[in-house]
């Protein structure tokens, strides 16, 4: 990795983490070294996880029930990324450690750990928790790193997903994704009669909450990439609809006044408008809707299914699939419509396209010989990569950093059903996600503010 | 595949007698048979002796033969009993991706619904809607499965059993 002392000017620009919402507020502790020695090249396909040691943070006689859990929050974050391997805490020779003290670094060398990472919460008088960390370069002897927060103690996950954040960004060069929701679609009951719940997950699926109760079908949820709004099909009205779901007031519109069905909804890069498929006889054309004007513009007019929209991140282009030419395939066309290029043209069906915020990969499904994959390729349809493969993965969405890619996987029989996975974007890394029950349609929301 | 649709005519005989079980009237008849004793012009009579479903091939929306006999055999039974409006649902089996099901759901549904209205059941009785993959009636891990799954079924809005 490059840049490490581009990255320093960013950190000392980081404004107050989620201010707003979290009254949580960064403050950095000391000047950083401009000589670290620890980096992770993540432009690498199998990576070497650093080793890096996370002793428990201190409690200074406080709740250290608390501290230990935020550590293995952190810990979690980091190793579920493919990118960092966290020591055994039984390895550590120094133990006790203090925020405000240097490590003695001879002793984490000693058993190869790279990086270290130091911290302390305190409940505070006032009620509020006060964290503080340093990240340390262990062969450099130097501290890369140090920040101090203020938030209130049932946000505690969310700090140690923040201070997750900083590390991964301070040790990579990119942002993090770990202070990030998932939305998905909870599924229970029997296959014939699956019950369909709206839900919102952490990324590392804790703290799961329902949004819908079960009585109508719904699917294909898309997070707002601006807002805590989500956009999704449901079966609650007279005809299946695309939906608009405030999830803080739980305030919930129909999106538009179409005449037959809508379905495969996605928000646009600046959150004000939805493209969407509307179902006309037999066929399916994209349109989209400005959300503040209400105005509706039809983007696709073939006698085909044309579905599952997606913007490039500038909102010049949007990627989607179509039946136009016999079998689905990817093509890309001007954001305001028009005519429309295939991309796909490998052997097999290509569909789901979903293009990533950093714009330069479009993710899809493909299924070839009964089998179903999640690949990505450039927009212009060169390099196609095969990321994962097996009996049915379906349903790709990016982390907000362009990193890593969330799917769902099902299973064969009556008693088979989804479950949630990511898949780092060179291949490698495959990690589920737990929830409560089946779950499908994952949709990542941007950063947490 | 004519004994798979036995089958399933089969097991919906047997749930329409679940159904009006508590009626103790449960209709005297075979799966390859007509029913003796189902009221004419009630919903049992529709699925028992009419058939409410077309199936479909693989990514396909044409209806076959078969279906195309099955819908004519509906076409006439609702000329008949004109009280009825109907909603032709459309489905696809799971071995595709969601969006695309929706799609290609309602397409079966519109084909069935044009194939009616060329046999005279007039457009304003119909209306369609497409459930995807979202509603399978067969649960295995099998093309026999599957290919019950890619179905226009026939409902009636307003029917007594």
């Amino acid at each position: 990795m490059r840049g490490i002392l581009k990255k320093l000017s960013v950190l000392a620009d980081r404004k107050s983490v989620g201010l707003a919402v979290l009254m949580a507020l960064a403050t950095v502790i000391a000047p950083r070294s401009a000589s670290a020695l620890v980096e992770i090249d993540i432009t690498q396909g199998n990576i070497e996880p650093l080793p890096i040691a996370l002793p428990s943070f201190s409690a200074d006689g406080g709740d250290s029930k608390l501290a230990a859990d935020m550590t293995s929050v952190i810990a979690g974050d980091l190793k579920r990324s493919g990118l960092f391997n966290p020591l055994d805490p039984a390895s550590f020779i120094q133990k006790n450690m203090s925020v405000n003290s240097t490590p003695r670094f001879g002793d984490w060398r000693q058993i190869s750990a790279q990086a270290l990472v130091t911290g302390t919460v305190i409940k505070q008088a006032d009620g509020r928790l006060r964290a503080e960390f340093r990240l340390w370069d262990v062969f450099a002897q130097e501290q890369m790193l140090g920040q101090q927060f203020y938030t209130t103690p049932e946000n505690w996950r969310r700090l140690a997903h923040i201070i997750s954040d900083a590390i991964y960004e301070r040790l990579t060069g990119e942002k993090g994704y770990f202070d990030t929701r998932i939305v998905f679609v909870d599924e229970t009951g029997a296959k014939d009669k699956r019950v369909k719940r709206l839900a919102l997950m952490d990324q590392d699926g804790a703290n799961v909450r329902y949004l819908t109760r079960g009585e109508d079908l719904v699917l294909t949820p898309r997070f707002s990439p601006t807002s805590q709004e989500i956009t999704y099909m449901s079966y609650g009205g007279a005809d299946p609809s695309v939906y608009l779901l405030n999830i803080e007031t739980g305030q919930r519109e129909i999106v538009g006044n179409f005449p037959g069905m809508t379905f495969a909804p996605r928000f646009s890069p600046d959150g004000q408008s939805v493209v969407m498929s509307l179902q006309q006889g037999g066929n399916a054309n994209i349109f989209k809707m400005d959300l503040r004007s209400r105005q509706t513009t039809r983007l696709t007019n073939s006698a085909a299914i044309d579905t599952s929209p997606s913007f490039s991140p500038d909102a010049g282009q949007i990627v989607f699939e179509s039946d136009r030419g016999g079998t689905q395939q990817l093509y890309v066309m001007n954001a305001g419509g028009g005519e429309a290029k295939r991309i796909s043209f490998g052997p097999g069906r290509y569909s789901t396209p979903v293009w990533s915020p950093r714009g330069d990969l479009i993710a899809f499904t493909k299924q070839h010989q009964g089998r179903f994959m999640i690949g990505v390729m450039r927009p212009d349809g060169k390099g196609e990569r095969i990321l994962t493969e097996g009996y049915h993965n379906e349903g790709p969405a990016w982390s907000p950093n362009g990193r890593v890619l969330v799917f769902f996987r099902d299973t064969p029989g009556a008693n088979g059903g989804p479950q949630v996975w990511t898949v780092d974007l060179t291949g490698y890394n495959e990690q589920r996600v737990e929830t409560p029950a089946f779950a499908s349609d994952p949709s990542w929301s941007p950063l947490i503010d | 595949m004519f004994k798979r649709e036995n089958a399933v005519q089969g097991a919906r005989w047997i749930a329409i007698c679940f159904a009006v079980l508590f009626a103790a009237a449960c209709a005297q008849t075979k799966p390859d048979g007509l029913a003796t004793n189902v009221k004419p012009g009630t919903g049992q009579d529709f699925v028992v002796n009419v058939g409410d479903r077309v199936f479909f091939e693989e990514d396909q929306s044409v209806v076959n033969a078969q279906g195309q006999t099955t819908l004519a055999n509906q076409a006439k039974w609702l000329s008949r009993y004109s009280q009825y409006t109907i909603t032709v649902e459309g489905h696809a089996d799971e071995r595709g991706t969601r969006q695309y099901n929706i799609a290609l759901g309602a397409r079966r549904a519109q084909a069935a619904r044009d194939y009616l209205v060329s046999q005279g059941v007039n457009a304003s009785r119909i209306k369609t809607i497409s459930y995807g993959k979202e509603r399978p009636v067969a649960v295995c891990n099998d093309s026999s499965c599957w290919s019950q799954n890619r179905r226009a079924v026939t409902v009636l809005n307003n029917a007594t059993n």
